[in-house]
């Protein structure tokens, strides 16, 4: 059943084709959940905010914001008729705050009335009398005192005390990477519907619509039966609507609940990034051996998380930070404590890559320094370093690397890019050049696939075929952008054999597929995929039976071809079978179903096999800085990525050139930023800055790797690639470190952390002139 | 009832229902029920919810694209509008700048893409020649968080050498939305100098509404209703743009994209710099006197106009007075314009004789980002020493910052390497930054400081600095 199929006109796997929203996004009729007609009676709900870092609240008083014009609703924890809780993973995460509020920005209260107006202005007379508590704002204080959300997690290999001892070299440090938001152009949004016979029907643009069911049947007391959660689509996601659209659809639920009336709740922008989650920011510690030949022998970190005040997924995104600070290299004796450290701010969430990209920043961080000490090539001393075929091949965690092409997709991209020539024009340039100085930096990429806990590796579909011909696809994944829904039509529309035109997907909808994962891990094509292939095969032998009867061959000779279905010379059209499969009384509706084979994973010791497979890439970098204000421009990028057998070539492209931009941006000129009082003051584009078009570099090449099928059976030999190629921009931050290390003709070893705004390079420039004078 | 008179996607439309103090956007959301035109931030940053308007008494194919967020449906008035749902073709084609971005594969989640759209319908309307930079320019005001933007940058270059596709307004609508409609209630556009005044006499509290662009805010985010606005977009004499043996002359209605050929020309450098304010869609509604009357740290146009000694001119119904940028900013967004005031000519001499201008902008990101250093410096070199210089400073203190300690240090000495060493301890002097979410106050002095060793290498005439931008 996965073999690959033949290259073709009709399109099915593997064929480059377009977004099937592409019209609808271009044309502005794709409706996004905000687009909607709803019921007349709707009503528009606002939150009630938090206005400190941490604080008791003493009472709160709805008088006013229930008297206010149009207010039909308003809520606090005390109306929760269930159980305060929406917590994806551990327990006693509220959707509203009770009695404590732990960050600015923390929900307290929420209004629906007649007009959103009307509910943001009740919003504002809602009256809370708090006593100010005192507040942990940073992850230092946190680490310091102890305090986390989670236990802590360690992943332990060798004598790392003793290898220590015994190497050559050692050195030790501090790194800092920042946080990130997902700035999705959709901001939150829910749409909760009461139905009759205490039923909730809700809109949400979630990634996780069985967490939002879930979410929601606590906060009500219903049984998960008698919530539906539907999404046709995001307008972007990014994991930002992971766990966060639960907190919106949760109380958008909860205002419905008592209104009796339909409530809409969507985020003002400002609310949006000051109510939901971000990308963890790191703290690293390091203390690492090596040898004169750059050659690792042992490595003792502290990863430690700013999670925020609640854990939500913060253990999840530490596992993964854990196993991927290796990135493709082999350490052999090693020690990692990844610490989820509990602040006074919005709690950190799943983005793109999932605690991934902060584990390699570490590692890659280390690399470059412990090479530019040696005054070794960074790409030489990483090859004395990267895993082993045969040997050196098994992972902190205890995982062999059984599919390494690292080698070969670094030597591809090194030879295609000439690096040696491009290294002695940057040269030439900078010895001309005084104050604008250029750097190129490449970077190797391995990341893990599969959710690390092996439970959530499971996806359903649900496939029916109509009379005539005509198939609808249904699963559990979501819809983002990211073309998950043509990928899986493309797999139907494979397993038919027919176009993917006649494929439709309707919205995902927990009434329709149950119990899923999250569209998350980069893992949505993977499991989706093969459900839907499952679900397709069946209907497709119940078909070849039916066609083997009638041309009075075994079921075994019947072709599926073109659109067609043959025995021998003889043909029907796909939607003449499906019609005389329906007199047979045959059925063609099937539920589809896949559960990812060879993983598992031990949380208590950190080992096992958490990943079916790992995809590799590489790319390399050329910025260019102004050494009197920091400034910094990214002057080309070439980028390899792995992708196996890609389903869609078009579609992983996007996902290449879009994961590297937004990787590019956490790296560069997105930088979060609190006051002393725990208040977000970057909540709006104003004021956070997403990288534009003119920041994307004017040369820049990404490229799938060819003939590279997946070693394991994934979905016609595909790779998953959402968030992989993010971590490829960490070549753009080793390029800025390497254009300041040209200052002191690279004899001193920059201090720059991330993001590499202007400031932080020109101080990174003050202090390599200060060290070198 | 008076009503709105404007045209929405080619066919007339009379408003009498919507307030006409109410956003573009919502309008177009919940009375027109156009969902195609999205919001993504309500400040005028993302362009999601961009839209491209014509107005009958400029050139005809000239769409403009603007932030629908930060209009308010008064502005509309005799203009003509189009959103994403007007530009596919009555027989269901698409519009080749729709088509451009579905063959690139331009889109994925979708959410930005009528935003790009309609900036990129405008920019192919007005024939502009593609370039890499003119692209960036058209694009600098739209957001994508999933492509990056390599496919969008593709689809604009494949319309170059395509026709305008819309066609421009037909003679007879040009005519009607040119005439005068009876005014709506809270919403006052006054078509003279002197009805303006008058207005503004007798009604000095009123919002006195220039491009919008800033009081705009008001109405999108903080969701304020104003119930008496007074436009200056409709006063002819307001949008004069004077070109003199003097001076460039900039009526109080002029906007960033009217004055830029005209800064090109004469001050290269403030042109430059305007072109990183905001977005198009911000440049084409907001204006140059707005940007003053806000007297903001942080507008971008202040330290040029109080570098190149700019004057104001500030008329009432009791006649007009004249005075000097510098003096016109009184404090943090305080100016010395009195109730009933508005700007009617902001006046900006020539360069003379061996003056020459430099600008520089600070910020994380290259476009549309408000400044954390920007510097202004009008200076004269005059056998190797600096005959004279005026430096002025944004996002250093609570108002522009003339940094007369450096000017002293610097003018009459030799313009060489051992002037510079002088230039830090007169900079903290002049400078009291503070450390914001933008940038340190240490690094606004630092970088303030090496803003005049670029200046100086731009200046000096042995080397002039290279540009990343240049690279």
């Amino acid at each position: 059943m996965n073999t690959a199929p033949l290259a073709r006109t009709r399109r099915g796997a593997h064929a480059a084709v377009s977004h099937d929203s592409a019209m609808g996004h271009v044309t502005g009729r794709a409706i996004y959940l905000d687009d909607m007609a709803v019921p007349p009676n709707t009503l528009h709900a606002a939150l009630v905010l938090s206005g400190h870092a941490h604080a008791r609240i003493r009472r709160i008083d709805l008088t006013r914001a229930r008297r206010a014009p149009g207010v039909v609703a308003a809520v606090t924890a005390a109306d929760i008729p269930g159980k305060n809780d929406i917590a994806p993973i551990l327990t006693g995460e509220p959707a509203l705050a009770e009695e404590v509020v732990e960050y600015v920005g923390h929900p307290v209260a929420a209004i629906a009335a007649e007009t959103m107006d009307q509910a943001r202005a009740a919003a504002a007379l809602v009256e809370i009398d708090y006593e100010v508590l005192p507040a942990v704002l940073t992850v230092d204080e946190a680490l310091e005192k102890g305090h986390l959300v989670a236990p802590e997690q360690k992943m332990v290999r060798g004598d790392v005390d003793a290898a220590l001892k015994r190497a050559p070299r050692r050195m030790s440090g501090e790194l800092r990477c920042g946080g990130q938001d997902h700035f999705y152009l959709e901001g939150q949004i829910a749409l909760a519907l009461p139905g009759e016979d205490r039923s909730m029907q809700v809109y949400s643009s979630t990634q996780h619509p069985t967490e939002v069911q879930h979410g929601v049947a606590h906060l009500l007391g219903l049984p998960f039966s008698a919530v539906t959660v539907d999404v046709r689509r995001m307008g972007g996601a990014f994991g930002g609507k992971e766990s966060q659209a639960t907190i919106i659809a949760g109380i958008a639920a909860l205002l419905a609940w008592h209104a009796h009336r339909p409530v809409k709740l969507r985020l003002a922008r400002d609310h949006d990034m000051e109510v939901t989650g971000k990308r963890h920011g790191f703290l690293f510690r390091y203390d690492v051996g090596y040898d004169e030949n750059g050659r690792i022998l042992a490595l003792d970190m502290v990863l430690a998380a700013n999670a925020g005040n609640i854990a939500d997924l913060s253990p999840p995104v530490v596992t993964r930070a854990l196993c991927h600070a290796d990135n493709c290299y082999f350490i052999p004796d090693i020690r990692l404590r990844g610490l989820a450290c509990k602040t006074n701010t919005v709690s950190n969430t799943a983005f793109r890559g999932f605690g991934g990209p902060q584990g390699m920043f570490a590692i890659e961080a280390i690399v470059d320094i412990l090479a530019r000490r040696l005054k070794l090539p960074l790409e030489t001393v990483r090859r004395r370093n990267y895993y082993g075929i045969d040997r050196d091949n098994v992972t902190p965690y205890g995982m062999t690397v059984e599919d390494n092409i690292i080698h070969r997709v670094v030597d591809e991209l090194e030879s295609s890019v000439d690096l040696p020539r491009w290294r002695r024009d940057i040269d030439d340039f900078n010895r001309t050049s005084a104050v604008v100085k250029k750097g190129l930096a490449t970077v190797p990429v391995k990341f893990g696939i599969s959710f690390n806990l092996p439970t959530l590796n499971q996806a359903g579909a649900l496939v029916h075929v109509y009379t005539d011909g005509s198939v609808l696809l249904n699963h559990g994944g979501t819809e983002m952008g990211q073309g998950l829904f043509i990928k899986v039509a493309q797999v139907v529309a494979e397993a038919f054999h027919i176009d993917v035109s006649q494929v439709r997907v309707s919205a995902t909808s927990t009434g329709k597929v149950p119990n899923t994962s999250a569209t998350a891990a980069s893992s949505g094509s993977d499991l989706n995929g093969m459900a839907a292939l499952h679900a397709a095969e069946q209907i497709k032998a119940r078909m070849a039976e039916v066609a083997a009867a009638r041309y009075e061959v075994p079921a075994a000779e019947i072709i599926f071809k073109d659109g067609r279905v043959f025995a021998g010379n003889d043909s029907m059209s796909f939607g003449e079978l499906a019609h005389a499969c329906w007199r047979q009384r045959v059925s063609l509706s099937a539920a589809g179903f896949y559960r990812t084979p060879k993983i598992h994973w031990d949380a208590k010791t950190c080992t096992g096999r958490p990943f079916f497979y790992f995809t590799y890439g590489a790319a390399a970098a050329e910025v260019a800085i102004d050494t009197l204000t920091g400034e910094l421009r990214v002057l080309r990028a070439e980028l390899l990525q792995d992708c196996g057998r890609s389903l869609n070539p078009a579609i992983d492209l996007g996902q290449i050139e879009g994961a590297f931009v937004q990787g590019m941006g956490w790296l560069t000129m997105e930088e979060l930023w609190w006051d002393d009082k725990g208040r977000l003051r970057t909540h709006g584009p104003s004021t956070y800055k997403i990288p534009g078009s003119r920041d994307v570099p004017p040369i820049f090449n990404a490229r799938i790797l060819a003939d590279s099928p997946n070693r394991e059976a994934t979905i016609f030999r595909s790779k998953a690639v959402g968030e992989p190629p993010l971590m490829l921009a960490l070549s753009v931050w080793l390029a800025i470190r390497d254009a300041i290390a040209s200052i002191a003709d690279h004899r001193i070893v920059p201090e720059l952390d991330a993001p590499a705004t202007p400031e932080r390079i020109l101080a990174a420039v003050n202090q390599l002139r200060r060290a070198a004078s | 009832m008076p009503a709105l008179r404007f045209m929405l996607n080619g066919e007339w439309r009379s408003e009498e229902r919507a307030s006409p103090t109410m956003s573009v956007l919502d309008y177009l959301r919940t009375v027109a029920r156009l969902t195609g035109t999205k919001e993504g931030c309500a400040e005028g940053d993302c362009g999601a919810c961009t839209i491209a308007v014509a107005c009958p008494d400029k050139d005809q194919h000239a769409y403009q694209a603007v932030n629908s967020c930060l209009m308010m449906v008064g502005q509309l008035d005799g203009l003509s509008v189009m959103t994403v749902e007007g530009l596919a073709r009555g027989d269901g084609g698409l519009h080749p700048v729709q088509q451009a971005l579905v063959d690139t594969d331009a889109t994925q989640c979708g959410f930005c893409t009528p935003g790009f759209v309609m900036s990129m319908f405008a920019f192919h309307q007005a024939g502009e020649r593609i370039t890499e930079t003119a692209v960036h320019e058209a694009l600098a005001g739209n957001l994508c968080r999933c492509t990056g933007y390599r496919p969008i940058i593709e689809a604009c270059r494949r319309l170059a050498g395509l026709p305008p596709f819309v066609q421009p307004l037909a003679k007879e609508d040009a005519e009607r939305l040119a005439v005068s409609p009876d005014e709506p209630v809270g919403f006052t556009a006054p078509r003279s100098l002197g009805a303006l005044a008058s207005a503004l006499a007798a009604r000095p509290q009123a919002w006195l509404l220039g491009g919008g662009t800033d009081l705009g805010l008001l109405v999108s985010k903080e969701r304020q209703s104003p119930t008496d606005v007074i436009s200056t977009a409709r006063v002819p004499e307001l949008k004069n743009i004077a070109v003199t043996a003097d001076a460039l002359e900039l009526g109080g209605a002029v906007t960033y994209s009217a004055a830029l050929p005209h800064l090109d020309d004469l001050f290269p450098a403030f042109g430059a710099l305007v072109r990183r304010i905001g977005s198009r869609q911000i440049r084409n509604l907001g204006t140059i006197a707005g940007n003053l009357a806000t007297a903001s740290p942080i507008g971008d146009t202040l330290p040029c106009l109080i570098a190149l000694e700019a004057r104001v001119v500030l008329r009432r119904t009791t006649g007009a007075r004249h005075m000097s940028v510098e003096d016109f900013i009184t404090g943090y967004r305080k100016t010395a314009l009195a109730p009933g005031e508005f700007i009617e000519t902001i006046c900006i001499p020539r360069l003379a004789g061996r003056q020459r201008f430099f600008a520089y902008k600070l910020s994380k990101r290259f476009d549309q980002d408000i400044s954390a250093v920007i510097a202004a410096f009008r200076i004269a070199i005059s056998g190797g020493k600096v005959a004279s210089l005026r430096a002025v400073y944004g996002g250093v203190a609570p108002t522009p910052a003339r940094a007369k300690a450096l000017e002293m240090v610097l003018t009459g000495h030799p313009w060489n390497s051992e002037a510079l060493a002088a230039i830090d301890a007169a900079l903290a002097r002049d400078l009291s930054p503070i450390g914001d979410h933008r940038a340190s106050a240490s690094y606004r002095l630092d970088a303030a400081a090496n803003l005049v060793r670029r200046l100086h290498a731009d200046s000096s005439g042995d080397e002039p600095s290279v540009r990343l931008e240049a690279l």
